[in-house]
């Protein structure tokens, strides 16, 4: 299995307080990686960073093979290869879902309109949802929102997923509709960087588990092992607290 | 029956509503008699009682019939909506007589006493408004000082502006953005030649002849198409990261608000010749349109920017994350919704910026405002300024009002659930 993310020493300051310090991670193909922690442990802006929708300030970070630094020119080229899922969704509230998750296909990679929404029909019905194609997002429960980003972000063909806390603003009955998703896609291959606080799925799919606190990887394991035998203390307090 | 004066209660509802209905009819009658037929019923009371009978009768009456759930569903409907407290009562009368009062005069100068027929001011005996003014003038009130024989350019130039917008109301979706893309880049064109002619055999009409109502129409249209992409780039500009882009931007955008139009135009008019080599000329026209469509755009520019802030981080971060470069993330994700939201502020600047198209008047252009300034001063129709003024009134009303609908209709139409 090769290498597709790589993380060496990344630092990361909001003005003098420091969100990541000396992060050092590398995800395979294919590789599925929960990350939890409590919260402002920098959970979110370490993968925020891994398509740059923050900054890093010192380190290195390379997707598929290339470096992201104020100085990449492709920075949109290896946008599109990284898919990304909110916590809040971010549907565009001015489009259909089909135009949601048509609008970047035919844009950024020129697809034509026809193959665009064939494609959206696809993964609309991959995640449960192409009866509500037509509908604005505003018409949809929040589950069925979600769903359509996660929809939306396939539609761009990713190589890897980042989801930022996906269930975090469902309703309980909603979160097991998107996870089910997830999983789905887990099974299919995809590469995945998880934050969430959903340990179920995390046994369920996650290769391997990071716990972070305050701006650190705590502890890296095996998901078997991570759950079973966690070596820092850390790590010991926080399961027992949300387990 | 016991009637307590003071307290008006359910048992004997109907007596009070007699009492007091017929003490608010006398109120009436007073002031309908005074206002219609200039005879005071109450003529034999002191002067200024006889003046307030009609407030204090009405006041009574209702203060009578002001009884909490009557039953009776037209009474207590008064009650809630005009009578609720002695107070209200007090308004709702003070307004209807002086709805009673002013309505009928104002009706009189507007139609009853005008005077319709005629050429000239001497036609004008009675004593209500001269609406001969305004026939006599209607022409130069449209046409400025073009030459008669010409006019038809300016009608056939308006006349094909109208059938393309409608053309664009009922075509199908497909055709219709040709239809727009040739109204806002060919069509400006074609229009402003055939009104300025000098080619194909037309004859050249200098700008200083436009005038009247065409021309705040020409105006009007111009700053609104040009301004309204300038603002949005300038907006956009407040926003970048770029030093050199934001401060230009904010610059021009602080200097422009900073001065006043009339100021700027007069500047466009004077001083901006001075600056331009021997030998060239650029049109008044042109410099007043360049003048008061950056001006405009300076507004405008805050408006939309009001719009960039309203919305979520996340749509901007949404946009990256599937790959979309600077400007694909504004015209597909930021401004349609931007703009969708600013709509009501949108139409308040265009609607100021027709209103402010009398103000061409200090570079020597005389648009519907000015020609009507022109008509009063003239030696045969002195003392018309009112008829002038109240017509140009209506017209720019009118103007406004159907914009004013249209944006609210724009508003409803782009509407989708958040």
């Amino acid at each position: 299995m090769s290498k597709i993310i790589e993380l060496k020493n990344v630092n990361k300051w909001f003005d003098k307080f420091q969100a990541l310090k000396d992060i050092n991670l590398e995800v395979n193909q294919q590789e599925k990686i929960v990350i939890c922690g409590p919260s402002g442990s920098g959970k979110s802006t370490l993968i925020r960073c891994i398509n740059r929708l923050e900054e890093h300030q010192d380190g290195q970070i390379i997707v598929d093979g290339k470096e992201i630094s104020e100085n990449t020119k492709d920075l949109e080229k290896i946008r599109a290869e990284v898919g990304m899922v909110f916590q809040q969704f971010n549907l565009f509230p001015h489009l259909s879902i089909l135009d949601n998750c048509t609008l970047a296909p035919i844009w950024v990679k020129k697809m034509p309109k026809k193959d665009a929404e064939a494609l959206a029909m696809k993964n609309l019905e991959r995640v449960q949802i192409a009866d509500q194609a037509k509908k604005f997002p505003g018409q949809l429960s929040g589950g069925q929102q979600q769903r359509s980003a996660l929809a939306r972000a396939l539609c761009m063909e990713p190589k890897i997923m980042l989801f930022d806390e996906p269930t975090s603003a469902l309703d309980p009955e909603m979160i097991k509709e998107v996870l089910d998703a997830m999983v789905d896609l887990a099974k299919a291959g995809m590469t995945m960087i998880v934050v969430t606080h959903e340990m179920g799925f995390a046994k369920e799919v996650a290769d391997n588990m990071i716990f972070m606190d305050e701006g650190k990887i705590v502890e890296k394991a095996k998901t078997k092992e991570f759950f079973e035998n966690p070596k820092s203390d850390r790590t010991k307090l926080f399961l027992s607290q949300i387990l | 029956m016991n009637l307590s004066i003071l307290k008006s209660d359910k048992k004997n509802l109907n007596s009070f509503i007699a009492i007091g209905g017929t003490l608010i009819l006398i109120g009436f009658i007073d002031i309908i008699f005074s206002s219609f037929f200039s005879t005071n019923i109450t003529a034999f009371l002191p002067d200024k009682i006889s003046y307030l009978t009609p407030l204090l009768f009405g006041l009574f009456g209702l203060y009578l019939i002001r009884i909490e759930f009557s039953g009776n569903k037209l009474l207590d409907k008064v009650n809630t909506n005009f009578n609720s407290s002695n107070f209200n009562a007090l308004l709702t009368l003070l307004v209807i007589f002086a709805l009673i009062k002013y309505i009928p005069p104002l009706l009189n100068w507007f139609v009853f006493d005008a005077n319709f027929a005629g050429n000239t001011k001497e036609d004008c005996t009675s004593g209500g408004a001269c609406w001969v003014f305004i026939k006599v003038w209607l022409n130069r009130f449209v046409y400025g000082l073009y030459p008669d024989t010409e006019q038809w350019r300016i009608n056939t130039a308006f006349l094909t502006l109208f059938l393309l917008v409608g053309a664009s109301f009922f075509v199908p979706q497909r055709y219709k953005k040709y239809i727009i893309i040739f109204l806002l880049f060919v069509y400006p064109i074609i229009g402003l030649k055939l009104i300025s002619g000098g080619d194909f055999g037309l004859k050249y009409v200098e700008t200083g002849a436009w005038g009247g109502l065409s021309l705040t129409f020409i105006v009007s249209a111009f700053a609104l198409i040009l301004c309204f992409p300038i603002g949005t780039i300038l907006a956009l500009g407040r926003r970048s990261k770029l030093p050199a882009i934001r401060y230009t931007s904010i610059g021009f955008i602080e200097l422009w608000r900073g001065v006043p139009l009339i100021t700027v135009l007069f500047m466009s008019a004077v001083m901006f010749p001075m600056f331009l080599p021997d030998g060239t000329y650029v049109d008044k026209l042109i410099r007043v349109l360049i003048a008061i469509t950056l001006f405009e755009a300076a507004y405008m520019a805050e408006v939309v920017r009001g719009g960039l802030q309203a919305l979520p981080k996340g749509q901007y971060e949404a946009a990256k994350s599937l790959g979309m470069g600077y400007w694909r993330m504004h015209f597909l994700i930021i401004l349609p919704q931007a703009l969708k939201l600013v709509i009501p502020g949108i139409a308040n600047t265009f609607l100021a910026l027709v209103k402010d198209t009398p103000l061409i008047f200090v570079v020597g252009l005389l648009e519907l405002a000015g020609m009507v300034n022109l008509a009063k001063t003239n030696p045969k129709w002195l003392g018309m300024a009112m008829e002038g003024y109240v017509f140009a009134g209506l017209v720019f009303w009118v103007i406004c009002y159907v914009m004013s609908r249209y944006s609210q209709n724009l508003e409803k139409k782009l509407k989708t659930e958040r």
